[in-house]
């Protein structure tokens, strides 16, 4: 949760958006029918690679069908420049099978990815666009595909938050510490990429993610996922912990179903971008948010996404303006990735108490490093 | 273009009991950063301003670090805090309209802190350390000697994060706002390129530069800096400040070399200390600041004379006498240092003490002499602790066009 106010960041609801959402959605179920361009790539992913039946295709729609042979959850992505998801699939579990359906108008380098166990950049290989499917791109258009692009993905990380959070509330419930504290931050890398949606709406946010030592309104509890941190790692589980259990995964989902009807601005998602770094500096180097459980390099590594996400969005658009701002983007970024990588453990990271006070500063270094340029990006786009 | 605020326009115009008339002198004036006006030392020239520029009220140094092999960045950064640090040392913006003028939708380019205040004397002093060069793979010959690390001294208790540094930015203004503001900013462009070391702010200067400067107090009460290097001294700069052709590379020949160091002083303790002993301890009396013997300030100290004890006036272990030119073969060199208060250490008692900053043509044969008789001898190190410590090369003045560093960087 970010500890200033968000008040300014309004949000424009707009009744009857889901269904135009609808259409645009990235995962679809499997279907052998036959898409535009001869048919569906067969990706074949394993927890060690991933075979992508054609390393090309035309310009316009192009379907994935993936399937997962290994032993880890995985994920499918296709990416443009800058590390842009064009689109991708989640939580595709062993033995299934998911299309990825995507538009893909320009011609040009792209990139897919397996990611098995849905951490690190992924099996990655190169995808070649042919040709290019014709449209008008004025800077309207091109706004508008940015918000699209970042609502759904948005949305897709909405579809794995909530089954995530559910694992979490059910061990929670069944009284099974052990997996629930597992599970604790690995639920949360859905919740803290998106974090600035939800705080655009106010009232969410303090919910599901609020501190014991927040002010409250009298009667109000303190609830959400640092509450069941809290009983997890510190107090042992109480005689409420399954109800507030039950109260997170409800706001949960009144988050996705607030989700569907929001609409972004371009302002929004790139001032998204540069929020998600400051709760990184705010909140994660400092060890402040995740206190009881010292998981914080989790949220730190998903608030980098989040912020990666919605610039990527925006990529076309900053390209267009300032050819000289992308690069620096995706350099910075890159630092910063690398840097998390040298603390990793297994499928996660070190613990925040295992940290040297050189550690921290190192990446308080990368992440000004980063977001001077990430507060670039709402002027350049506005520009 | 809205609502745009220069405060070179209120110095140059208003504060020269001009009106601003309309738009066109406005315009006129923000076109150039020419002539001069009160208040604004000129940031180019033979040397680098800040250095024998009259001492002004306020210092914020800044100590960084490097986070890049790549020396195309270095100098792109160079270039846009040479283009800043001029405009900002003529009382402008980083930017024209950098604070309030640009695109509302983005963060401002000037962080605007310094918007309608004078240039306020400021310069910046640009300087590089040790680090600087093995970062960038600069060829070893354009590595100065005299850039060697210091070496130990008696009683040293350096925290490594109030020491060194690949690049340094003095900032000295006789308003802090102003200083800081420029700190400020500068860090903020070296963002992805620089990282902070370490900063100090300082406050009272505590030496004279010049003669047309009364002698300032350093925060025992004693007046500092009575025998020092002055701006007036015209070939001793030479002789004892200005590197030299013959003593390296050319890049730093009308250079000089910065050296500083943090000063931790036991207030509370000299505080507790008898004023003959205090006296005693410094050579000087704490009123007048003439030498144990004499009368006036400025009259010449007589380290032969003997006091009806028998023993010298000056005592031999007294801090004008160690620290003298007679006592260290003509040493001299030019001190330009701060008090600071950085709060309370959390005992009680105030983390406080002398910022030094002197500048000379070769570290170790005029800093490390002088300071290892000091750390050996002096009484006064009862009272201090040295917690910081730093050199750096500064190069010698810019010429129009040139960035800092320009003549290293292209060597
Ligand atoms: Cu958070």
């Amino acid at each position: 949760m970010s500890r200033t106010s968000r008040a300014a960041v309004r949000v424009t609801t707009v009744i009857g958006a889901a269904a135009a959402l609808a259409a645009c959605t990235s995962t679809a179920p499997p279907s052998g029918g036959d898409a535009a361009g001869g048919g569906p790539i067969a990706v074949t992913a394993a927890d060690a690679s991933c075979d992508v039946a054609a390393a090309e295709a035309p310009a316009g729609k192009i379907t994935f069908s993936v399937r997962n042979t290994g032993s880890k959850i995985t994920e499918f992505y296709l990416y443009g420049t800058g590390d842009r998801i064009m689109g991708e699939v989640e939580n595709i579990g062993p033995g299934l099978t998911r299309d990825l359906i995507v538009e893909v108008p320009d011609g040009g380098s792209y990139t897919t990815a397996c990611k098995p166990g849905m951490v690190g950049d992924g099996i990655r290989a190169p995808f070649t666009v042919t040709g290019s499917a014709t449209r008008s791109v004025d800077e309207n258009t091109r706004l508008a595909e940015a918000t699209t692009g970042y609502h759904r993905w948005v949305t897709s990380q909405i579809e794995a938050l909530v089954p995530k959070t559910q694992e979490f509330v059910d061990a929670v419930k069944a009284g099974d510490v052990e997996t629930a504290k597992a599970l604790f931050p690995v639920a949360r890398t859905y919740w803290e990429r998106i974090e600035p949606v939800a705080e655009s709406f106010g009232d969410i946010d303090p919910k599901i993610d609020g501190r014991e030592d927040d002010e409250r309104d009298a009667g109000v509890q303190f609830t959400g996922y640092h509450r069941l941190e809290k009983d997890l790692w510190v107090d042992g589980l109480q005689a409420d912990s399954p109800a507030m259990a039950d109260q997170l995964m409800a706001d949960i989902r009144d988050l996705q179903s607030r989700t569907a009807t929001v609409e972004l601005t371009p302002v929004q998602l790139a001032n998204g971008a540069k929020e998600l770094l400051d709760e990184v500096a705010t909140g994660k180097i400092t060890g402040e948010e995740d206190r009881y459980s010292h998981t914080d390099l989790w949220d730190f590594k998903a608030n980098v996404e989040g912020s990666q996400g919605a610039v990527a969005s925006l990529r076309p658009v900053i390209d267009e303006k300032d050819p000289t701002l992308g690069p620096v983007l995706d350099e910075r970024f890159a630092a910063v990735d690398a840097l998390l990588e040298e603390y990793r453990v297994g499928d996660g990271y070190r613990l925040y108490t295992e940290l040297t006070d050189e550690d921290k500063r190192r990446m308080a270094e990368a992440v000004d490093a980063l977001g001077e340029p990430v507060s670039q990006v709402a002027g350049v786009v506005t520009s | 273009m809205t609502g745009r605020l220069s405060r070179r326009r209120l110095l140059g115009w208003a504060g020269a009991g001009a009106a601003v008339a309309g738009a066109g002198a406005v315009t006129a004036c923000s076109a150039s950063l020419a002539p001069v006006a009160e208040g604004v030392v000129p940031f180019r020239g033979e040397r680098q301003a800040g250095i024998v520029t009259p001492a002004q009220d306020r210092l914020h140094f800044v100590a960084l670090d490097l986070t890049t092999d790549n020396r195309d960045r270095v100098r792109a950064l160079l270039q846009k805090w040479t283009t800043a640090a001029e405009r900002m040392t003529a009382g402008a913006e980083t930017a024209p309209g950098g604070a309030v003028g640009g695109n509302p939708d983005g963060p401002p380019a000037d962080t605007g802190e310094a918007l309608g205040l004078p240039a306020a004397k400021l310069t910046l002093t640009f300087g590089v350390g040790p680090g600087f060069f093995d970062k960038l793979g600069l060829d070893p010959a354009l590595r100065p000697a005299g850039l060697a690390e210091l070496p130990r001294f008696t009683l040293d208790q350096l925290d490594p994060a109030l020491s060194g540094g690949d690049l340094c930015i003095q900032a000295c203004a006789d308003d802090p706002q102003v200083a800081v503001h420029a700190v400020r900013n500068l860090v903020r462009m070296g963002f992805g390129t620089t990282t902070v070391r370490w900063s100090q702010l300082g406050f009272g200067r505590t030496s004279s530069t010049s003669t047309a400067q009364a002698t300032p107090r350093n925060l025992f009460g004693f007046k500092d800096g009575t025998r020092n290097l002055k701006a007036e001294d015209g070939a001793e700069l030479d002789q004892h400040v200005w590197v030299q052709p013959a003593d390296g590379p050319p890049w730093l020949a009308g250079g000089t070399y910065l050296v500083a160091r943090r000063i931790r002083m036991h207030i509370e303790i000299w505080d507790r200390t008898s004023l003959t002993e205090q006296e005693t301890i410094i050579g000087r009396t704490k009123g007048e600041g003439a030498a144990l013997g004499a009368t006036g300030e400025f009259d010449p100290a007589d380290f032969a004379a003997i006091g009806p004890d028998g023993q010298p006036r000056i005592g031999e272990v007294a801090h004008i006498r160690l620290a003298s030119a007679e006592a260290l073969n003509g040493v001299r060199i030019l001190r330009r240092g701060y008090n600071f208060v950085d709060g309370s250490d959390g005992q009680g008692h105030l983390n406080a003490g002398l910022f030094f900053v002197a500048f000379m043509r070769d570290p170790h044969a005029q800093f490390v002499p002088m300071q290892r008789a000091l750390a050996n001898n002096d009484v006064m190190m009862e009272y201090i602790e040295h917690t910081g410590s730093a050199v750096f090369a500064c190069p010698p003045g810019l010429t129009e066009g040139q960035y800092w560093a320009q003549p290293l960087l292209e060597a």
